[in-house]
């Protein structure tokens, strides 16, 4: 029987399977983005805004920079045995002007990306247990765009 | 200072120890003591969230005034900026400052039970983002950005091994070579483990005084008698202001640009150094040496640039030519740096302190820094905690 697939943590991501999005806070005094949302307080320090839209973020960025975790990071990560290493990416977002932390989708290392890269947001599968499982955004490049002027 | 090591004892112990060792050093009585600051740690228990209490208990209660600060990494500047505000305003005369920790084995985890409002534990379940993972992302961002190399990072750690040889407090005091560097497991790449700083059980402590009280004490007849007089000139422990562009530790994202595009103190790293020599009244071209937070080999590079000592991607040409090595112009790391010692989160911006009292001393036995006038130290922790502290003689 196929496991339920369930968000690891609520309202962060939208889980359309066709162009997920990362969901961030969006101030509708000033218009500054935030991520990841739930904040109560526009972050800008010159706004006292306290209505927060949650609104989808750009699906694409650049690669700010990247690295791997070869050995198993430790609890509340769950590690799956064996453990396989992952990669992970800062990507700018540009209209959104940050940059957002998060794993590469599984299968790329370091050998394969460069800063600069673009890359898309994916929802993928973080961990399972025997009924769910557990998805979390990721970054996947996107082939055949190159490499930004950086 | 207690010695750096993994000794598994209290973290008391070692506060305690440091603190006697800077009231010997001093030539004061703990019955002295108007004010205990001490830095928390919060992986000991309530002990640990009221060091100063903590502290001033093991010592025997005096009714000596008491507070405990937590800034993350920062919190040894935090305690030290509490006690010198209290004497700056007069408060009291004599001050102990104390921070010392216990750490557990590998990566640092966070805080135990499942907590999904805190972000520090979210970063590990959500992505496995280790402290490593953000060390890792600045160390590829130099290279990328101003060709540094793994040679260049591990000829940091070969540095800082060769300064902390000659240090009693240091935890690893043992030579390394840029291939045994090369060849140690990559754990974050491009960081491999002998470029990362381990965690460590440590206790540092510091006298602090008004100046008066230690012009008078200094030319008393007591231990003390004679020693030359070290000034903290500044200490400084901003924040970020907005927007943080720079991704840090735990945070999943980085302030956002598009409202407020430019933060009009600059980069969060350089804005602390900076608001210190502000205050201090000396810049970077006064320093005689200095302390920086080396949590990675390629991290040091960073503060290079962010305590001023050169232009932006300039940090590698000041490695290679010398500069930062003792016998250079301004030694950066003379203690040994986090590479030699590990960190004790709590204890090691006062360590930074305590090495930098030494060398304008003269009395940095091993690795001392000639004729050091100005000492700078830096630091970074979670949560929008830095410091940094400028000493000078």
């Amino acid at each position: 029987m196929a496991k339920t697939r369930i968000p690891a943590i609520d309202g962060w991501f939208s889980t359309d399977e066709a162009a997920p999005t990362l969901l961030g806070a969006r101030c509708t005094a000033c218009g500054t983005y935030a991520f990841p949302p739930g904040g109560t307080f526009c972050p800008n320090p010159a706004c006292e805004g306290t209505d927060l839209a949650l609104v989808p973020l750009s699906r694409r960025g650049r690669i700010w920079s990247y690295t791997d975790a070869r050995y198993a990071p430790p609890p509340p990560y769950v590690a799956g045995d064996p453990y396989v290493p992952f990669s992970l990416a800062a990507v700018e977002l540009e209209a959104e002007r940050m940059v957002v932390l998060g794993q590469l989708v599984g299968g790329v290392t370091v050998d394969d990306v460069a800063v600069g890269d673009a890359v898309e947001l994916v929802v993928d599968r973080l961990y399972e247990d025997d009924e769910h499982e557990y998805l979390v955004w990721k970054w996947r490049p996107v082939g055949g765009e190159g490499r930004s002027a950086r | 200072m207690h010695p750096w090591g993994k000794w598994g004892r209290s973290f008391v112990e070692y506060g305690v120890a440091a603190a006697r060792a800077a009231l010997a050093d001093a030539g004061l009585d703990w019955r002295d003591v108007d004010y205990v600051a001490g830095a928390d740690t919060i992986r000991n228990g309530y002990p640990g969230f009221v060091a100063g209490a903590t502290f001033a208990q093991a010592l025997g209660w005096t009714g000596a005034r008491i507070s405990s600060s937590y800034a993350a990494c920062a919190s040894g500047a935090a305690a030290l900026s509490n006690a010198r505000a209290q004497i700056l305003a007069g408060l009291c005369d004599v001050a102990l400052v104390v921070g010392a920790d216990t750490t557990p084995k590998g990566f640092f985890a966070p805080v135990g039970g499942e907590r999904r409002d805190d972000p520090d534990w979210l970063r590990f379940h959500l992505l496995g983002a280790t402290n490593p993972t953000y060390f890792a992302l600045y160390a590829r961002r130099r290279m990328d950005r101003y060709g540094a190399t793994d040679e260049d990072f591990a000829e940091v750690k070969v540095k800082n091994a060769r300064h902390g040889l000659a240090n009693p407090y240091a935890r690893y005091r043992k030579e390394v070579t840029i291939e045994e560097v090369l060849a140690s497991p990559m754990v974050a790449d491009p960081l491999r483990l002998l470029e990362i700083c381990a965690t460590s059980d440590g206790g540092a402590a510091v006298v602090l005084s008004s100046v008066d009280f230690a012009r008078r004490h200094l030319a008393g007849p007591g231990a003390a008698a004679g020693r030359p007089l070290v000034t903290v000139a500044a200490v400084a422990t901003v924040s970020p202001a907005y927007p943080n562009t720079v991704i840090e530790m735990p945070n999943f994202a980085t302030d956002s640009a598009a409202v407020v595009p430019a933060s009009p103190v600059g980069p969060f790293r350089a804005s602390i150094a900076a608001a210190a020599y502000e205050e201090a009244g000396v810049g970077p071209e006064d320093v005689s040496l200095a302390e920086v937070y080396d949590l990675s080999s390629a991290l040091e590079l960073d503060w290079y640039e962010d305590i001023g000592l050169c232009a932006e991607g300039e940090a590698e040409k000041l490695l290679r030519d010398g500069t930062t090595t003792l016998g250079g112009r301004v030694p950066v790391n003379p203690s040994g740096g986090l590479s030699c010692f590990g960190e004790a989160i709590p204890a090691q911006a006062i360590a930074q302190v305590c090495e930098s009292v030494w060398q304008l001393r003269g009395e940095a036995e091993g690795r001392q820094v000639d004729g050091a006038r100005v000492a700078v130290t830096a630091n970074q922790g979670l949560f929008g905690h830095g410091s940094s502290v400028v000493l000078t003689r």
